[in-house]
């Protein structure tokens, strides 16, 4: 296997580091590099922070990406883990069925999916990727296949798990019904924080997600725009809308704060006060940025942190408020800022979710935004809450620590399959996830 | 109407781009490779993208005794044969130099393997009066390179293969595409120095549907080889002979 030496960057392009990338094409292939060369898998580099960042060597996945075996009776598909979201969704639509949870982009490999235990605009009733997987096919760093089953602790340190048990093989996911290609979105005004929250919490849709304004101060702050949608039945092709590319690295001007809060005011003004319904097809309402390639270079070349926490029922509108006046009043955040609810359902030791509320919001990197993350992390713990490791870049290791107090179970389940620490990542040094050891 | 296609080099990365893209048009496949649980596996990822069949069939282009197996597995009445050769092999010139027999197999590889399959395979397309052979050259076999002419020679020769064949499957109705393919992003050539202007498998494998379409005779893919190829081309000898182009 012949190693290329590329640099490896987080989809925030602020921590990268030189890694030597295999990229094998044969599930034998990426039997035998492991079997010679233990070290970690990735995938399409999605994940904000240095979760997929790796100096020294690395095996990307992008080219094992198949259909290994559909079953549509059973509602079960196994694939190797380069396999994107959006190509499954795509591949699967017609035969009336889908990934039962799918995050925020398409590009999301299965094997990233799975190592992040993503949610989807279904958290709420649905639950974790991981709670939808039948099993896992794993390659313990020593070189050993390995069957993982959801009832194993294994499976527990595998999802959510950064990539440190091993190498995934391949996977088995349990589908969820897929109606039609067209998806029914109603959207909503929500004037304030207090009604947004509660429109969230009320919202009987299966789907669920809102767009919030992080411009907005005193009685409009934390309003945002609601979107609830269901499958409908329509047999019907979608017009998909056209994909864009961006070009170049966008000048620094391009999310100052004026532009921002004259973006965010039209945003929220294009839908109509008594709000309106529209059908989109389901690729345009699961993965929105999609269309646009490249998305991260509207940030300029200096790159951009996102910050994305999940606040339990108990503390969440108290916290919010004062962190939406304080990102607010810093002037720092750019449209791209997402308000959630979530559900309980989490599948492994280090998985994000929790009940309650998640928010997330885009920086473009600056010194100013860098303090203003640290805060708004600290203001997290301090509330029960949690980050989301697949989009920090700026936590530290007592703040990790103490936001998952199953770290230690983790911890003993990675001593255990890698103990030579072969598999770590920039993101598990970073923030000290295994330990000492 | 649904047609066979023959994909001879399933395993590599532009042959399992255009099995998915024969797939995704609806087509039946036979996958010819030589690691059976790869074939395996993309003739399961096939079917699932839209091909109403898809058998792999086990094989090695220096073993010619596999290949009747793969054309009756194409023979299915009515149903014209079309084909696809994405075999060769792409040593350095430097290990060809340091073992001479290293070339020959190169030669046999790139060439003659593949021309052999073809002119068993001929006949059986001339009786369906319609069917197209896709041929993966390259623009190594447009001129003599320091770098890589071994392996350029080979190519040549299976371009000037291809044109022979295509002038005896026109007079049957059938066709026969000669692609020359640029730099690609395969397994083949990923971590290779000096790459540039690299074109993904699916790129290319979409451009090889529309000239089946089309029926065109000769392309480079991406476009824009044509262009680099016709510079290199016209450099005269003299001045080639002593270029590290």
């Amino acid at each position: 296997m012949r190693w290329k030496e590329v640099e490896l960057s987080g989809w925030g392009r602020v921590l990268k580091n030189t890694a030597q990338l295999a990229r094998p094409e044969k599930d034998a292939d990426l039997r035998a590099v492991l079997a010679d060369t233990p070290c970690p898998a990735i995938g399409a580099g999605r994940s904000y922070g240095d979760a997929g960042v790796v100096g020294g060597q690395a095996i990307s996945t992008a080219r094992l990406d198949r259909i290994i075996g559909f079953d549509p009776d059973k509602a079960q598909v196994t694939v190797e883990p380069g396999a994107r979201i959006a190509d499954l969704l795509a591949v699967l639509a017609p035969h009336g069925v889908m990934p039962a949870v799918m995050p925020g982009t398409g590009f999301a490999t299965v094997g990233g999916c799975i190592a992040n235990d993503v949610h989807g605009k279904n958290h709420h009733g649905a639950g974790s990727f991981g709670q939808h997987i039948a099993r896992i096919d794993l390659m313990l760093p020593d070189g050993t296949p390995k069957t993982v089953s959801p009832e194993s602790a294994l499976f527990k340190a595998t999802v959510g798990g950064l990539g440190q048990t091993g190498v995934i093989l391949s996977a088995t996911l349990k589908l969820a019904p897929c109606s039609s290609r067209l998806i029914q979105v109603d959207e909503r005004r929500a004037p304030g924080l207090s009604s947004f929250m509660t429109m969230l919490h009320d919202s009987p849709a299966t789907f669920c997600v809102g767009w919030i304004d992080a411009t907005a101060t005193g009685a409009a702050l934390g309003r945002g725009i609601l979107e609830e949608a269901e499958l409908t039945s329509s047999a019907m092709s979608p017009k998909r809308r056209t994909s864009r590319r961006v070009p170049f690295d966008a000048p620094a001007f391009a999310l100052s704060p004026p532009t921002v809060r004259a973006f965010n005011r039209a945003y929220f003004n294009r839908v109509p006060a008594n709000g309106r319904g529209v059908l989109r097809a389901l690729e345009d309402f699961f993965f929105p940025l999609d269309k646009i390639h490249d998305w991260n270079r509207l940030y300029g070349k200096r790159g951009f942190h996102q910050f994305q926490c999940v606040l339990p029922d108990e503390t969440a509108e108290p916290t919010l408020h004062a962190m939406l006046t304080l990102i607010a009043d810093a002037g720092l955040a750019s449209p791209l800022a997402v308000l959630k609810r979530t559900g309980p359902g989490r599948a492994g030791y280090l998985s994000f979710p929790m009940q309650g509320y998640t928010l997330a919001l885009d920086f473009p990197h600056s010194g100013a935004a860098v303090a203003l993350v640290a805060r708004l992390n600290a203001m997290t713990l301090d509330a029960g809450g949690r980050i989301y490791f697949a989009k920090d870049s700026l936590a530290t290791p007592q703040q990790a620590a103490a936001m998952y107090p199953d770290l230690p179970k983790w911890r003993k389940q990675v001593a255990g399959a890698d103990p030579h620490a072969t598999m770590t990542t920039d993101l598990v040094r970073r923030l000290s996830l295994r330990g000492d050891a | 109407m649904a047609e066979v296609w023959i994909i001879l080099g399933a395993s590599s990365s532009m042959g399992r781009a255009f099995a998915r893209k024969v797939a995704a048009e609806g087509h039946h496949l036979v996958l010819a490779a030589r690691d059976a649980a790869d074939i395996a596996r993309t003739a399961a990822d096939c079917m699932a993208r839209g091909a109403p069949s898809a058998v792999p069939v086990t094989f090695d282009i220096r073993d010619t005794t596999s290949f009747a197996a793969i054309i009756a597995a194409a023979q299915t009445p009515g149903q014209p044969i079309n084909t696809a050769v994405f075999i060769g092999s792409m040593p350095t010139q430097a290990d060809i130099d340091a073992d001479p027999a290293l070339g020959d197999t190169t030669i046999y590889d790139s060439f003659t393997g593949p021309a052999h399959f073809l002119t068993l395979l001929a006949p059986h397309m001339e009786a369906h009066k319609t069917g197209t052979v896709i041929g993966i050259g390259s623009v190594a076999g447009d001129r003599g390179r320091i770098g890589n002419y071994t392996y350029g020679a080979a190519k040549a020769g299976f371009h000037t293969y291809l044109s022979g064949l295509r002038n005896r499957l026109t007079r049957a109705g059938g066709h026969v595409v000669t692609v020359k393919p640029g730099f690609t992003d395969t397994a083949m050539t990923w971590g290779l120095p000096g790459m540039f202007l690299v074109a993904t498998p699916e790129a290319v494998a979409d451009d090889l549907w529309r000239a089946h379409l089309k029926r065109r005779d000769v392309i480079y893919t991406p476009w824009f080889w044509r262009i680099i190829m016709g510079i290199i081309c016209a450099i005269p000898e003299r001045v080639f002979k002593k270029l590290g182009i």
